[in-house]
């Protein structure tokens, strides 16, 4: 008996959560839901936030944070990564980011997610709490036309998986297996823009060539998801013997638009392809990585489609564009009415996504809007907008406590929460820079 | 020739001097005050809270708004038509200077990211690589007035993985068929180097024996010129500056070492990612460093690079500039220098000095450029914000007291430029539209007819790939062998 009740008593904690409670107070509170409140409480219990306003009081046992001069943000979500997926860019073991062949909606990113790695901590330290890991290529490294021979793209490239950045396993990092069907929408390729030195030979293929490959390109996805369809059909009837398929299979939820489709498309016309096959197809559609908008924008909006914006700080796809084309890009898409959020495409860099946002800000896009592309937005767009992506009653309690605005550069991110839990801002980088800072001078 | 010198230098004599007024000036090297810098014949001639206004001046009133100096980019490989001579280690007969292309868009783009002067460098393929020069961006001019006179010119060197990729024979090269080309590590590397200039330094004995005999009245034979040899003697005498290509630690102390049994110095450290570990030595040795704000992790010797490396080096004594190797980086390396506040907690001057002073020190042309004080070329740029926050917009940019960049100029030209664009497509769609009745579909010209289309071939372009994002690509400076190697992977 006496023996049960230590048990229980043990295990209260873990049943009314009283030792993960936890009460940020004095802050600066910017819900990006709403107006930003001055010297403002957060009360977070079972990982949820519980209680937002002037004077929470905290109940026993929870802990308090003191945050008087400080900043409380969400937790900023990075719309675009490989992170988990490919650790050195340049060797070829360590990059998991895209499989060969043109039809692969069965690959999960999700497995392939290495909780291990140095980006995770590094990423997370500037207050990202939330990625979208995306397969993306073809053949094992970072995939794509390379400029060789009659070069193609693959066409479906698998499931997008939104994760926490923080976990001991991919398992406790999950939030959303598959967040997205990620796709190339077919497109004639542009001859390389500058390849200086190297013999010409390597990069000579015809635009008749080219184009050959991209009206095949396009016959096989019509008949990828005619197939998938008559799949979809075949199964519901529930035939004796019927046999699975796991390629098809996989298609049923973006059938079913339950799952976005996630496409890769820069220029207007692969935009607009686009637009009108996820509208013939009854599919939902995530544009990912547009470098133009043109007249697009208008069936975007029409049709509900919302975009993933690559780095605003890109050089202009073309020479005569204005020398600003990828700064004013964003504003351009809030213009024109479609949500978006941001991405960073790559894992490198994928810490800066907030100043992605700082840029398209100088440049037109309302600040409020910039913010929201890192936060809200992108929850709403990967359906997640009742759990993340700003400060609400009800929502998990992913934030980040700073001393400024995280939008700046020069901000610090002084403590971060992932589903109320205070994640460790360490990292590789962090370690090198103190045990060098301290190398003995003599 | 002496008349339109005459002319050229009338017509600056009789530029009208320009007023600069209530900004905010960020001189870097004296302060920050609240007023005006008045600018003559491109020159600063007088700066502070109040200054005298000379008579018929143009005013630009900066109220609310931020000048610093111009930027400098010690790393970069814009306006030059080619940037390797890979077929060999050691090419230090070539130069950049015979590729500049003063037409480059780069030059454009980097000057409306408040960038004025930068170091254009050969690639690094190779152990020794080719001769650098230093640029202000004067667009418009011709490709001999870009250069920044009277900079000391340097030489580029590259160490580790780089200058031995050719000689790998997993298939790395630039043509799968090429011969290996040595070496193939960084051992060799090494090698390279030393023998290079044992051969300079005998090279350079065989002269001076030379010059010394015939002074003496001997009547010799000269030896035989060897240009390539010619730019490492000028090395060896301090005639030309050293910016070495390096990534890890153990290659960084190597290039030190070989520097000093020579007898020559280093002059900048380039990328140098790993920097911090042997700051010490750097600093003792008297280089420079320049290196990347936040790079990491696209090749193996970048993995132990860190964003506290520039601030890790400014503690140690090291003197540090941040550059771009990269024409988009180029065009927010006041963003770069930013960082440099978080990730090791550098000053608002100390991260400024990395984007002006600093590098105009590495590349000794600190006398005329990289703050703002009386005396000084006028290469200025006017941000609408702190030019320190991600919000912030370069709005004008003066190189030698003339406004080369005018943002509502840009603005306002847009319509034209467009208009003027699509006449000039007009005109091509008309003359194809003449071509076609009776010759028949003729198929080279079917690209062309494509871009007129707009179907996605557009000349310039590039490809429908977030793989080809030049954020995730490697540093500009492998540039060309990067496409090549990942293709014959």
């Amino acid at each position: 008996m006496k023996s049960l009740l230590l048990i229980f008593v043990l295990s209260l904690p873990l049943l009314a959560g009283t030792d993960d409670s936890l009460l940020i107070r004095g802050a600066t509170i910017h819900p990006v839901s709403g107006p930003e409140m001055k010297d403002g409480s957060i009360l977070v219990r079972d990982g949820k936030i519980v209680g937002i306003g002037h004077n929470l009081a905290a109940p026993r046992g929870t802990r308090v944070i003191e945050a008087k001069g400080m900043h409380v943000y969400p937790g900023m979500i990075n719309s675009a990564t490989q992170l988990g997926l490919a650790e050195i860019s340049a060797v070829r073991e360590s990059v998991d980011t895209g499989e060969i062949g043109d039809f692969n909606p069965q690959l999960r990113a999700e497995v392939a997610v290495n909780p291990s790695s140095d980006h995770i901590p590094v990423t997370r330290a500037n207050g990202i709490t939330t990625a979208i890991v995306l397969p993306m290529g073809a053949g094992g490294g970072e995939g794509g036309p390379r400029g060789g021979g009659n070069a193609r793209q693959p066409i479906i490239t698998g499931q997008a998986a939104l994760v926490h950045l923080d976990g001991w396993t991919w398992e406790e990092m999950d939030i959303k297996k598959s967040a997205g069907m990620a796709m190339h929408f077919p497109i004639i390729p542009s001859p390389p823009q500058r390849f200086g030195d190297a013999p010409p030979n390597l990069f000579r293929y015809s635009y008749a060539d080219s184009k050959k490959t991209y009206e095949a390109q396009l016959r096989d996805l019509h008949e990828f998801f005619e197939q998938s369809r008559r799949y979809q059909k075949a199964k519901a009837a529930k035939p004796a013997g019927f046999k699975i398929d796991l390629k098809y299979e996989a298609m049923l939820p973006v059938l079913e638009g339950k799952t976005p489709l996630v496409v890769m498309a820069n220029r207007e016309r692969a935009i607009d392809d686009a637009v009108k096959f996820a509208d013939e197809q009854k599919v939902r559609l995530v544009i990912a990585n547009p470098k133009e908008l043109g007249k697009a924008g208008a069936a975007m909006k029409a049709k509900g489609v919302t975009a993933i914006l690559g780095p605003t700080l890109e050089l202009p796809e073309h020479n005569d564009d204005p020398y600003d084309a990828a700064y004013t890009l964003p504003n351009e898409f809030y213009k024109a009415g479609v949500k978006f959020a941001f991405g960073s495409f790559d894992n490198q860099f994928a810490r800066n996504l907030p100043y992605q946002a700082a840029t398209a800000a100088a440049f037109g896009l309302p600040r409020e809007e910039a913010l929201k592309s890192v936060t809200l937005n992108a929850a709403q767009i990967w359906g997640l907008g009742d759990k993340i992506g700003s400060i609400e009653e009800g929502k998990w309690a992913d934030l980040m406590i700073t001393d400024g605005d995280p939008l700046e550069a020069k901000t610090q991110v002084k403590q971060l929460f992932i589903k109320g839990k205070n994640v460790d801002l360490d990292n590789k980088h962090r370690r090198l820079y103190e045990k060098y800072l301290n190398r003995p001078s003599t | 020739m002496k008349y339109s010198v005459y002319l050229l230098l009338l017509a600056a004599l009789h530029a009208a001097p320009i007023v600069i007024k209530n900004a905010t000036v960020l001189t870097v090297t004296k302060g920050t005050f609240v007023g005006s810098v008045v600018i003559r014949d491109g020159k600063i001639v007088e700066m502070g809270e109040k200054v005298t206004e000379p008579a018929g001046a143009e005013i630009i009133d900066a109220s609310g708004k931020y000048l610093m100096p111009g930027i400098i980019d010690c790393h970069s490989h814009i306006a030059s038509d080619a940037i390797n001579e890979g077929s060999v280690s050691v090419s230090s007969m070539v130069g950049i200077e015979d590729t500049i292309n003063p037409d480059d868009i780069a030059i454009y783009r980097a000057l409306a990211g408040g960038v004025t002067t930068a170091n254009v460098l050969h690639g690094s393929a190779n152990s020794i690589g080719g001769k650098t020069v230093v640029m202000k961006m004067r667009w418009g001019k011709d490709s001999r007035d870009m250069i920044f006179e009277g900079a000391k010119p340097g030489i580029k060197f590259a160490l580790g993985e780089n200058p031995k990729r050719a000689g790998n024979p997993g298939g790395q090269r630039i043509n799968a068929n090429a011969v290996l080309r040595y070496p193939a590590t960084r051992m060799g590397v090494e090698d390279v180097i030393r023998e290079a200039f044992n051969d300079a330094k005998i090279y350079q004995a065989q002269w001076k024996e030379y010059n010394e005999k015939t002074a003496r009245g001997e009547q010799l034979l000269a030896p035989r010129r060897d240009l390539k040899l010619d730019a490492l003697v000028e090395v060896l005498e301090g005639k030309r500056f050293v910016h070495a290509h390096c990534y890890r630690q153990d290659e960084i102390l190597m290039l030190l070492r070989v520097a000093d049994d020579y007898g020559f110095k280093i002059r900048t450290l380039q990328h140098v990612l790993e920097g911090y570990k042997v700051a010490k030595e750097i600093a003792e040795h008297g280089a420079g460093a320049s290196t990347f704000s936040d790079w990491w992790s696209y090749k193996v010797e970048a993995f132990d690079a860190i964003p506290y490396n520039a601030a890790i080096m400014v503690r140690k004594g090291v003197l540090v500039s941040l550059n771009s190797d990269s024409a988009e980086l180029m065009r927010h390396l006041n963003d770069e220098a930013a960082k440099t506040m978080k990730y090791g907690g550098l000053s608002e001057t100390e991260a400024l000095s990395l984007i002006t002073i600093n590098p105009a020190k590495q590349l000794d042309i600190d006398k005329r450029v990289g703050s703002i004080e009386v005396g000084k070329d006028a290469d200025l740029v006017i941000f609408d914000e702190h030019p320190l926050s991600n919000y912030a917009k370069v709005e004008k940019v003066f190189v030698d007291g003339q406004a080369y960049f005018d943002r509502n100029k840009d603005l306002a030209d847009r319509a034209q430029r467009e208009a003027e664009k699509a006449k000039l497509l007009e005109k091509e769609k008309q003359k194809e539209k003449e071509k076609r009745p009776g010759a028949g579909a003729n198929p080279s010209s079917l690209p062309k007819k494509a871009a007129l289309d707009g179907d996605g071939y557009t000349a310039g372009s590039s490809p429908n790939s977030i793989a080809h994002s030049h954020r995730s690509s490697v540093p500009l400076g492998v540039w060309h062998v990067t496409p090549v190697r990942r293709a014959t992977v």
